[in-house]
């Protein structure tokens, strides 16, 4: 946390440096001196109530929010008092700054704790640490990587989705009439909130007695239309779903490359007398390629977190056949209130998932590096 | 010279109509794809709108279009207290739907507007000025705000979990409202990062000449031409906010409910009407559609920003 203190702006051009006395550098050193001393001292009378040796009327650790509050302003004020123009500056980051290590930074050291000790909330002791049996436990479950190799399959259904966004974005940037009526429609489905849609068509319109997707089926000439009994059709049917709600979000941002092309590009193309199917592979695909990868990325990192629609549908299930990793540990969770072994799960999977990240980010920046050499 | 003038301008006339004849297929190809995924769009809303209108038989024989397959009926709104017999009365369902439905207006705006606040303010100071924050440059603080976004929801669920009852936070609005932020704040400061990028730099320093201080240069310079990326990062913000299920689901049980758990933990209950719960549905999207029709604009320019260099 000290380290913000050390937040040095650089002087630009523009601002001519004003001296700041010293008197107010040392107003500036105690205000931030009497906000730490304050925050220390409400945290520990809080810990030493919490360990039962006094009372001293705290029933919650809700006083030490306020004292971080307290805090993070007497920071941002002897920031301004010591630094001047520079502290005036840091007030712009320090806010989310010191929001984001509240929320992000403090919970997930918390986590690293909690993961490797046994605690059940139901249970009335608290954590208990437990070494590694969690990551025994883990390895020995087969129903956590069996949803890990469904988060891949789940993953790889991006392509198709990428390929039909990329298909209506074509149609979209051509030249059509009412092409803002299209664009709406096509965006709403990006409105609807999961859990809603699992009912409208998880629920309903996949209900194999009247729903009206099991009735089309049964028209195309599938006897018994049950699109959740069969793992892989359940699977795939968890996918279109997500994909229903997450293609207008692919869509969009491929639009908004396709529109960013130079039009000479197409133009001189068509003159040389390119046909369509040459001019889109040859030359809208390669140039479209940056904004494919953020789309796919954007993409990529919100499937990691697909759960609603697993949880409201199937519940995992047949037999754990469409769970999700984050479906996977809800449950663990709320079925079994075990918050020990579930962290530890969680953590896994973070890691895991910021290993594929960087692989994936650093595999494409090679990738992309090489093909513009090639190119140029 | 005429009987050659008229070869070649009938070749060219064939030419044209091969050529109008391909044009014209590509155009019908496109139409269909358009209308076939307008279909695929609004089916499954079309749907759920349709069913709360309808009765058992009516969704037993799979009726679909109202006043022609079946007559229209209250039935599904008047489980929620929102048909036009019941909406003077007292109702116990409508009082809980609207406690919801507010509790979710309450966290969604709220926390959209906190993530718009603190992410724009971050984003001009990392647009505009270096910072060091210990080894940390500029482009490492903006790494952090941004790898937020990667965070799995399920890592901070359960630590939350236990901090919150610790901290007497757990089925609060305020709560929801601090995680909310916290999710979305990587989304608003990408999206102004490109917004403050493309205003120009010299805009401020004219301001600062006229002796405006930084803050105020901000304030009466920047943000009044920045407003339309703001709406926009509110807008996706919210949307993301109002449809949260996850985080609401683990720690909110009684007060702080939002509609997403209420749709959910209906949907579980086995024998629920068909007809209550497409009402249900229909008035837990119905916000968002309107938002969505009526500000598509800065929906896609929110999307679009950033993706596109």
């Amino acid at each position: 946390m000290d380290k913000a203190t050390a937040a040095a702006v650089e002087p630009d051009d523009f601002v001519i440096p004003d001296p700041i006395p010293e008197s107010r550098k040392r107003l500036g050193r105690m205000v931030f001196a009497a906000g730490t001393l304050m925050l220390v001292a409400i945290a520990l009378m809080r810990a030493l109530q919490e360990l039962g040796i006094v009372d001293l009327g705290f029933a919650t650790w809700r006083p030490v929010l306020y004292a971080y509050i307290f805090w993070g302003v007497m920071l941002g004020w002897s920031q301004v008092l010591r630094r001047g123009e520079d502290g005036k500056r840091a007030l712009f980051v320090l806010p989310a700054a010191l929001f984001v290590v509240a929320m992000v930074v403090f919970p997930l050291l918390f986590a690293l704790y909690v993961s490797f000790t046994d605690w059940n909330l139901s249970s009335l002791d608290g954590p208990e640490f437990n070494g590694l049996d969690n990551l025994r436990r883990m390895a020995d479950d087969p129903f956590y990587w069996n949803a890990m190799l469904n988060m891949v399959w789940y993953t790889l259904a991006i392509v198709a989705e990428y390929a039909i966004a990329f298909g209506l974005a074509l149609v979209l940037h051509s030249q059509i009439r009412a092409r803002k009526f299209f664009r709406v429609v096509f965006l709403l489905p990006l409105m609807l909130s999961p859990v809603a849609l699992s009912w409208m068509v998880g629920k309903s319109m996949m209900e194999n007695r009247f729903g009206p997707l099991a009735n089309f089926a049964r028209w195309l000439g599938w006897e018994n239309p049950a699109f959740f009994a069969d793992p892989w059709l359940a699977r795939l049917s968890i996918m279109v779903m997500d994909a229903w709600t997450f293609i207008p979000l692919m869509m969009i941002i491929l639009l908004a490359g396709l529109q960013s092309l130079p039009r000479e590009v197409m133009e001189a193309a068509r003159v040389d007398g390119a046909t369509p199917w040459q001019t889109f592979w040859k030359i809208t695909f390669p140039l479209m390629l940056p904004v494919s990868i953020t789309a796919v990325i954007i993409r990529v990192i919100f499937k990691l977190k697909l759960a609603d629609i697993i949880i409201n549908v199937t519940s995992g299930g047949p037999g754990g056949a469409t769970d999700s990793v984050t479906s996977f540990i809800f449950r663990e969770y709320r079925d079994r209130s075990n918050v020990g072994y579930g962290t530890l799960l969680a953590v896994v999977y973070l890691v895991i998932i910021v290993a594929f990240l960087v692989t994936l980010l650093n595999l494409l920046g090679r990738w992309m590096r090489g093909y513009d050499q090639e190119v140029n | 010279m005429v009987a050659i003038e008229d070869t070649i301008s009938t070749a060219q006339r064939q030419e044209t109509q091969t050529e109008r004849l391909q044009r014209m297929l590509l155009r019908l190809l496109v139409y269909s794809i358009l209308l076939l995924w307008a279909v695929i769009c609004l089916f499954p809303i079309y749907w759920t709108v349709t069913t709360s209108f309808k009765m058992a038989p009516d969704v037993m024989r799979g009726h679909l279009v109202p006043w022609v397959d079946y007559t229209p009926q209250w039935l599904g709104w008047r489980s929620l207290g929102l048909s036009p017999d019941t909406i003077f009365n007292v109702s116990t369902v409508r009082a809980e739907f609207l406690k919801r439905f507010m509790n979710s207006v309450i966290t969604s705006i709220s926390a959209s507007f906190l993530a718009v606040v603190l992410g724009s303010l971050a984003a001009y100071g990392l647009s505009r000025f270096r910072y060091r924050f210990g080894p940390m440059k500029n482009a490492d603080i903006s790494f952090f705000f941004l790898s937020q976004l990667i965070l799995p929801p399920v890592v901070l669920a359960l630590p939350f979990l236990a901090l919150y009852r610790e901290l007497a936070l757990l089925d609060t609005r305020i709560g929801l409202i601090l995680l909310y932020t916290l999710m979305v704040l990587p989304i608003v400061i990408w999206i102004m990062r490109d917004q403050f990028k493309a205003v120009p730099v010299e805009l401020e320093e004219a301001a600062l000449v006229d002796g405006l201080s930084i803050w105020g240069a901000f304030l009466r310079i920047v943000l009044p031409i920045s407003l339309p990326g703001m709406v926009a990062a509110f807008i996706l913000s919210l949307i993301l906010c109002w449809n949260e299920y996850f985080f609401a689901a683990l720690l909110t049980s009684t007060e702080a409910k939002t509609l997403p758990v209420m749709v959910a933990s209906q949907t579980g209950s086995q024998g629920i009407n068909w007809w209550s719960m497409a009402a249900l549905s229909t008035a837990a999207i119905a916000p968002l559609l309107i938002v969505g029709v009526i500000l598509e604009r800065y929906i896609i320019a929110g999307m679009a920003t950033g993706a596109v260099k």
